[in-house]
């Protein structure tokens, strides 16, 4: 018979509770994705994935890598909370198998060792693990007093903001707050009393025993720590803290193939329950740069789990993926705000009946400029120059008139509009013979790239490009500027392009690098996936991303968007050029923007490259 | 005697400067460019009227006797306030004392390359009307760039103007005047041709404005086209396509013209920030000087002792902007009084 006392009981009632909620949780969740994904997790479980599984919940559930990679302190908190407890209860059990020789031992023992066997003086390994546990145990609680202090002052942390709570959240942070203070106690105070514990809570037990009746204090502290770990249990199912055991849940889930989908689905609930809400994508979000501040994934996410999501959130949001980059749990925060918005539109069908095919030519090339396009002409100018220059039989789709690719009604939720245009667009496509799609905006790019299935190479037109040079079909002189890229959202994040471009560049420009770009590019303010933000606002978000874009000088911004280059060139002091202009200009001397008057005045033209200033 | 400066020597400060000087005040004006003026010199001729802008400039030019006190190709280097003066520093070495300021910075001309899908700068058709005043100025003939007469003629309102986009909420007031009367011009010019203006909407307020816009319509045959411009292509011949939407028919646009000319809108200048940075002036979100009252007050500024005129205050027709030196020169009088 095992030992016994009535304190264990709350943690107990509270232990079974958790897994009774969890398991039905989980099950219903599980149980409620479509077929084809409870297929891919049935083909998983045994399968390499799993190990890969775990080997990620390891070093992101319990070691924290990407907190540790965005902030080491803010990482060191999680980690030390999390791998810490998780080492306190390994260690825990590792105790009692050997102390009980072997005998499994109700979950309770390991917890409360210390109350049943203060100083079992004939346990050849007392000192050893009392010296673990108490190491263990001061990691925990440095990890707890870092959380108090990232409550109070966040700044510590590097934020400039940390989340709001409610009141669920409320009581199991405090729940959370006091376990390891009162395990702190009872085993000092049992120590104090019985001897044993090591350098923290031995040295703790004989400074209390000075001025404390530790003999009354022991008892009511074991209670304390039993109710503390109840009171957590019993309320993590309603709080944040249900992210511990569903992130788990979901990187077995990511590792199996499961995804987002255009609806929301279980998994999207797997993975809003998985939100941690550490308030890392707050500061990463360009929206506060206008003051913004209710809108945020980590609200948004919120919202979706309550239930709650409003226009505001679901639309407010320039969707550039910064959030998706940075967050910890890799939580696919764009595609849960892409499918509010699905849910949020009225689906309308046949509003396009109207429109009529452009004509269709046979060629090898099909150039698909866009509407952004169209309200740049020197990046259609370039690309007509550098298409006739190549030699490749072409054709320009939208030369004269042309048919919306279908990504803005995406972005708004109007999925059944986007699908009448692309149908249209599709069917001209194939019927050209075309084997090559190229175009020259990203938010085109990844619309054809992932909703079409033409059946052919889908290129952004660096990639084409690119592609020219490295053929040998178009050749390009070397020039002195120096130049900074920038990563447009749809094109970076969104399709997974950031080198292509800047091999491209590396032919006739001196790239820099800026500290946020790649993965971590700013999104310049254009985006046409808000819908609710003002100009004045779009332009505050323009103005701080040139700032951060030409930190280092650089004589030219480049990139590889007409909506980016268009916002840009508003506010830039430099030359803002489209990465078909660079081109272009570098093959054949063509006019270009150069010099700026004060201020805010704009850009003029010039004749070549000779006359931008480097 | 007292003394004024008057910084800025376009129309709002040569008259102002005249009054003034008429009061018995002794007066200066510091002027950037190498002459006075300022945009009139470019101008060919004047709406209601159909005058010459150069017949104005002289009437004004000659109105500056000997006693005002020119600097040209001058810049206010510094300003500092006293109990009793300003004591400003110009660039030609100049310190002045002086018991009131007028401003007079007049406005820019938006640039037409920030509406990049315009294509001013990119297509070589398309002109904006500062251009075309230049052209008849010159007493040249507007033509393509091939050299041919251009048979077709798109006259686009409102660029820079009524823009968020642009930055520019405001209406420009003289653009719409400016454009019938170009359009009328062309058609004198070039009888055979057709003229089309793309207007959001037509803001004839001035006194024979409407009487010009229809003798437009019903005399010389311009038609209007309420749409506003969404993008212009350039065809391989080097015409221009217009696309736009006529709100009145709730229809797509597709228009082939040889030239487009578009009507730019006026600004805050680049010297009004300067001189606002000088003075510790307060400027409005459109970038033009605040004044004291709309009303009746409308040419002092925040700052006593400083006053404005002209259209670094807005946009202004001349006739206003002559009005407002007059007044400006009234309530700096009353000032130096006090």
């Amino acid at each position: 018979m095992y030992q016994f006392d009535w304190f264990v009981l709350p943690f107990a009632v509270g232990l079974i509770y958790l897994m009774i909620a969890l398991f039905v949780t989980y099950a219903r969740w599980i149980k409620n994705l479509p077929e084809n994904e409870r297929k891919k997790v049935r083909s998983g479980l045994f399968s390499i994935k799993s190990i890969f599984a775990v080997k990620e919940v390891f070093l992101e559930s319990l070691l924290h890598r990407k907190v540790f990679k965005v902030n080491p302190l803010l990482g060191y908190m999680h980690m030390s909370l999390a791998f810490g407890w998780f080492l306190l209860i390994l260690f825990g059990n590792w105790e009692c198998r050997i102390f009980y020789h072997g005998h499994l031992s109700p979950p309770y023992i390991p917890i409360f060792f210390r109350y049943f066997n203060p100083h079992p003086e004939t346990f050849v390994y007392e000192r050893f693990f009392a010296l673990l546990m108490d190491i263990t145990l001061l990691v925990v609680l440095s990890g707890v007093l870092l959380a108090w202090t990232k409550r109070m002052y966040s700044r510590f942390f590097g934020m400039k903001k940390t989340t709001v709570l409610k009141p669920g959240d409320k009581l199991a942070l405090t729940a959370l707050w006091v376990i390891f203070p009162f395990r702190f106690l009872a085993e000092s105070f049992t120590s104090a009393n019985f001897g044993g514990g090591h350098f923290l809570t031995g040295s703790a037990g004989t400074f209390f025993a000075n001025f404390l009746p530790t003999q009354y204090l022991a008892y009511p502290a074991w209670w304390a720590y039993s109710f503390a770990l109840g009171l957590f249990f019993v309320s993590l199912p309603y709080s944040r803290y249900m992210h511990i055991p569903t992130e788990i849940v979901l990187i077995f889930l990511r590792n199996y193939g499961v995804s987002e989908k255009k609806k929301f689905s279980t998994f999207t609930k797997v993975e809003i329950n998985s939100c941690s809400r550490c308030g890392v994508c707050i500061d990463q979000c360009q929206l506060t740069n206008a003051d913004i501040k209710d809108v945020q994934s980590v609200y948004f996410v919120q919202s979706v789990r309550n239930n709650n999501v409003n226009s505001e959130k679901s639309l407010n949001c320039l969707m550039c993926g910064r959030c998706d980059a940075i967050c910890p749990v890799g939580i696919d925060i764009a595609s849960i705000r892409q499918a509010s918005r699905y849910h949020q539109s009225i689906q309308k069908e046949n509003s396009f009946s109207y429109i009529n095919d452009l004509g269709v030519k046979m060629a090898d090339v099909i150039f698909f400029a866009g509407c952004m396009t169209h309200l740049q002409p020197t990046i259609l100018k370039s690309m007509v120059t550098l298409l006739k220059a190549s030699g490749e039989c072409y054709w320009f789709m939208d030369e004269v008139s042309g048919i919306c690719c279908g990504r803005p009604m995406m972005l708004a939720g109007k999925e059944a509009q986007a699908r009448e245009l692309i149908a249209k667009n599709k069917a001209m496509i194939v019927a050209s013979g075309a084997k090559t799609f190229v175009t020259s905006c990203p938010i085109c790019y990844k619309v054809f790239n992932e909703e079409y299935d033409l059946g052919i190479e889908v290129l952004h037109h660096s990639e084409y490009l690119l592609r020219l040079v490295e053929d040998g079909k178009i050749e390009l002189t070397s020039q002195h500027q120096k130049a900074v890229y920038h990563d447009p959202c749809e094109l970076g994040r969104g399709s997974g392009i950031y080198n292509q471009p800047r091999e491209l560049l590396a032919y006739s420009l001196k790239l820099q690098s800026v500290s946020q770009e790649a993965r971590q590019g700013l999104c310049c303010g254009g985006s046409l996936a808000n819908i609710k933000i003002n100009n004045t606002d779009r332009k505050k978000i323009t103005y701080e991303a040139i700032n951060l874009l030409t930190e280092n000088n650089p004589d030219l911004l480049v990139t590889g968007c007409p909506l980016c280059k268009k916002a840009f060139a508003q506010l830039s002091p430099i030359p803002v050029l489209d990465i078909s202009e660079v081109v272009s200009m570098s093959l054949v001397q063509k006019k270009y923007y150069v010099e700026m008057d004060e201020g805010y005045q704009s850009a003029k033209h010039v004749e070549s490259f000779a006359e931008i200033q480097a | 005697m007292k003394h004024v400066l008057v910084i800025g020597g376009g129309v709002a400060g040569m008259e102002a400067s005249v009054r003034l000087s008429q009061m018995g005040y002794a007066v200066s004006i510091v002027e950037q460019s190498d002459k006075l003026g300022g945009k009139l010199n470019r101008w060919h001729s004047l709406s209601p009227d159909n005058s010459n802008a150069s017949d104005l400039l002289g009437k004004l030019k000659s109105q500056i006797h000997q006693g005002i006190h020119k600097h040209l190709n001058t810049e206010v280097l510094s300003v500092i306030k006293n109990k009793l003066h300003f004591v400003v520093g110009l660039s030609d070495g100049t310190d002045l004392k002086t018991d009131a300021i007028l401003v007079s910075t007049g406005f820019d001309v938006f640039d037409a390359q920030k509406k990049e899908e315009y294509g001013y700068g990119i297509y070589d058709n398309v002109i904006t009307s500062a251009d075309l005043e230049q052209i008849f100025r010159d007493e040249d003939e507007l033509k393509t760039t091939s050299g041919t007469a251009p048979k077709r003629i798109g006259i686009i309102h409102c660029v820079g103007s009524r823009d968020e986009k642009a930055g520019h909420t405001y209406c420009s007031q003289v653009c719409c005047i400016t454009a019938v009367k170009q359009a009328i011009e062309i058609k004198e010019h070039l009888p055979d041709s057709e003229v089309f203006c793309f207007y959001m909407d037509l803001r004839m307020f001035g006194r024979k404005f409407e009487d010009i816009y229809r003798d437009a319509q019903v005399k010389h045959g311009i038609q209007f086209i309420r749409g506003r411009l969404s993008e212009a292509f350039e065809n391989p011949d080097g015409s221009v396509m217009l696309k736009a939407e006529d709100t009145l028919l709730g229809k797509p646009l597709k228009m082939n013209v040889d030239k487009v000319i578009l009507m730019v809108g006026m600004i805050a200048s680049a010297k009004t920030k300067k001189i606002k940075e000088l003075l510790n002036l307060q400027i409005e979100d459109d970038g033009f000087y605040s004044i004291a009252d709309t009303h009746y007050e409308s040419t002092k500024s925040s700052v006593p002792g400083i006053f404005v005129a002209g259209a670094c205050t807005g946009p202004k027709t001349i006739e206003n902007t002559i009005n407002d030196a007059r007044a400006a020169a009234i309530q700096i009088s009353e000032y130096l009084k006090q």
